[in-house]
């Protein structure tokens, strides 16, 4: 299903040579404000295989949004090296490799919420009609439906949220990277949602980069679970979460899935005395 | 009137009872005072002339006789108010439209060339818009140009434009919106800029994830954003569009339109003529201005504006 053949192939032969989807070496980025520098991320080391679910979680500030923001071209780091699906960040940009999902929802107040979401599939050049089918479906699987028609200050923040997930879905990259989705959102929907995103992953094998503060959700979710700490923002930790991949919300109460969200907490912990 | 024929009545009247409710009071005492003003400023004004007048005439003349006089000469000083209604009358509904003496005729001639001008202007002002914003060189080479282009008096320009297009053979409306056209650009341009520039950085970033073409950041973020700018800019356009096609009929002698009849009115003293063309003038920018205003209620709406 995929819309660009070239941004597939490169994917995907990139990972059967052993490419890595995400590969970061010594990665830094300092921002230059009018109160001095600011060490946004320093010395970050990370690979990432394709298919892997890596959740990031950390105090605010720690640069979880800002790591994201440099893999998608966003941001340009100051040092280092980085390698998305074997190319620079850009060329993965322009070929079109990743779906964003933004930390806010960001939709256009004068597109509805289903042209919100056909607006990737318009710019990529889809049929009409593959582009109604596809935003009626995204909507659907987000529990939109009957929204579709309705302008984004219609919806509350949550759904509006919903709304822009739909829309980095619609497009169907084989890079998924989500800046804290459901943070909005109520338990039983977040949870909803959950298991929604589990079950797509394990049915598209997608790979995704996930930034979550809530640490259930972080080990319900993963494979690998990054933990970082602010000032300089760097990596702590990394946990291999090897749950076995069909997962159901009850897993949260076994012994296995405690004791990784017990490491992660001792992780966070220790991000944060280190700043003491 | 039966109990179950009282609710349509009642809904239809509805909303005029609340502006007579909000409004009406204030602008009915602000309307009363205005003509009381103008009245007393009419009998000062014209009263001299009158007086002398009578004098001149030799004939005894009481101070009923002089005030009667001051509000129902033929040339006053400053006519009244009744006389101005009343020539419009005579001049819009009371005369032919084919004749040269209807309003409605020369309010026409204006008007195409208002429409014409104000659609040349509007088209230049987003397309210099759309290629300053996308070229920042221009910002700097072409801004000073359009600046200045502004604070020419269009006075000393407009027979200029005429004399130059006519020698080229064109003649007719397409000079007189011209003229308008190079008024009403500017609002246009210096709106337009802002509005393709709003979007946030967050808006523009989405863009950037679907590494989106130059074209369709435009059609798709940067003139959509920019609508509500538009026609906050073509509200003034419109009108400043009007000034510069009655402008454009003062110095080429036109035979036809409100500038004309202002000037004709002004050759020959008709002071009621010119007041009633400026009247006409007013009533038809306020016209222009309010059917902006509802295609601009009608496009933000469909663009899912607030209610
Ligand atoms: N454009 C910018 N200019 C200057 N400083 C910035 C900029 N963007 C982020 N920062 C700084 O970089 C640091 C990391 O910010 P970032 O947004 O990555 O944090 P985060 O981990 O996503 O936090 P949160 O969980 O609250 O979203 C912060 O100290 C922030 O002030
Ligand atoms: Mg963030």
């Amino acid at each position: 299903m995929r819309i660009e053949g070239s941004a597939g192939t490169g994917g995907m032969a990139a990972t059967s040579n052993g490419v890595q989807v995400i590969d970061i070496a010594g990665l830094t980025l300092t921002f230059d404000t009018a109160d001095g520098p600011v060490y946004a991320l320093s010395n970050v080391d990370l690979t990432i295989s394709e298919g892997e679910f890596v959740s990031f979680i950390g105090p605010s500030g720690c640069g979880k949004t800002t790591l994201l923001r440099v893999i998608a071209d966003l941001e340009r780091p100051t040092g280092g090296h980085i390698r998305v699906n074997g190319v620079s960040p850009e060329e993965a940009r322009l070929r079109r490799d990743y779906g964003y999902v933004f930390q806010s929802p960001a939709l256009y107040p004068w597109r509805t919420i289903e042209k919100n979401v056909m607006l990737p599939l318009e710019i990529f050049g889809l049929p009409k009609a593959e582009r109604r089918e596809r935003a009626r479906t995204f909507l659907e699987l987000v529990n939109l439906k009957g929204f579709e028609r309705k302008f984004p200050w219609q919806l509350s923040g949550g759904m509006q949220q919903r709304a822009s997930i739909a829309r980095a879905l619609s497009f169907d990259p084989r890079l998924l990277l989500m800046d804290e989705p459901f943070g909005a959102l109520d338990e039983i929907v977040r949870d909803h949602l959950n298991e929604q995103l589990l079950r797509l992953w394990g049915k598209t094998g997608k790979t995704v980069l996930f930034v979550t503060h809530s640490i259930p959700e972080a080990v319900f979710l993963s494979t690998k679970i990054v933990v970082m700490s602010p000032r300089p923002g760097r990596i702590i930790d990394v946990i291999d979460c090897d749950l076995p991949r069909e997962r159901t919300l009850d897993i949260r109460e076994t012994p296995a899935f405690l004791a990784i969200a017990h490491r992660v907490r001792d992780g966070l912990r220790a991000g944060h005395s280190y700043e003491d | 009137m039966t109990a179950e024929a009282l609710p349509a009545p009642r809904a239809a009247a509805r909303p005029l009872s609340r502006i007579f409710a909000g409004a009406a009071g204030p602008v009915a005492v602000v309307v009363l005072a205005l003509l009381a003003v103008w009245y007393v400023a009419a009998v000062l004004a014209n009263w001299s002339l009158v007086a002398e007048a009578f004098a001149r005439g030799g004939i005894p003349a009481t101070f009923g006789d002089v005030l009667a006089g001051t509000l129902g000469g033929e040339r006053p000083v400053l006519p009244a108010p009744h006389q101005i209604l009343a020539e419009l009358w005579k001049t819009v509904v009371d005369t032919p439209v084919t004749s040269r003496r209807s309003l409605v005729l020369h309010g026409w001639v204006t008007l195409s060339s208002t429409l014409l001008g104000f659609a040349i202007g509007a088209l230049t002002g987003i397309v210099l818009a759309v290629a300053i914003v996308h070229l920042r060189m221009l910002e700097k080479s072409l801004m000073p140009w359009i600046i200045s282009s502004q604070t020419v008096p269009i006075l000393a320009i407009a027979p200029i434009i005429i004399v130059v297009l006519g020698s080229i053979g064109i003649r007719g409306v397409l000079p007189k919106s011209i003229i308008s056209a190079y008024l009403c650009f500017f609002p246009v341009t210096i709106g337009m800029v802002k509005g393709l520039t709003s979007p946030d950085v967050l808006q523009r970033d989405l863009m950037r994830t679907y590494s989106a073409s130059v074209a369709d950041t435009l059609w798709k973020l940067r003139l959509p954003a920019s609508v509500p700018y538009l026609f906050a800019s073509l509200k003034v356009a419109v009108a400043i569009s009007l000034v510069g096609a009655i402008v454009a009929e003062l110095p080429t002698g036109a035979q036809a339109g409100l500038g004309a009849r202002l000037l004709a009115g002004s050759y020959y003293g008709q002071t009621i003529q010119i007041w009633a063309a400026l009247f006409a003038a007013a009533i038809l920018a306020a016209a222009l201005v309010a059917v902006v205003g509802m295609v601009e209620r009608l496009v933000l709406r469909a663009m899912g504006a607030r209610r």
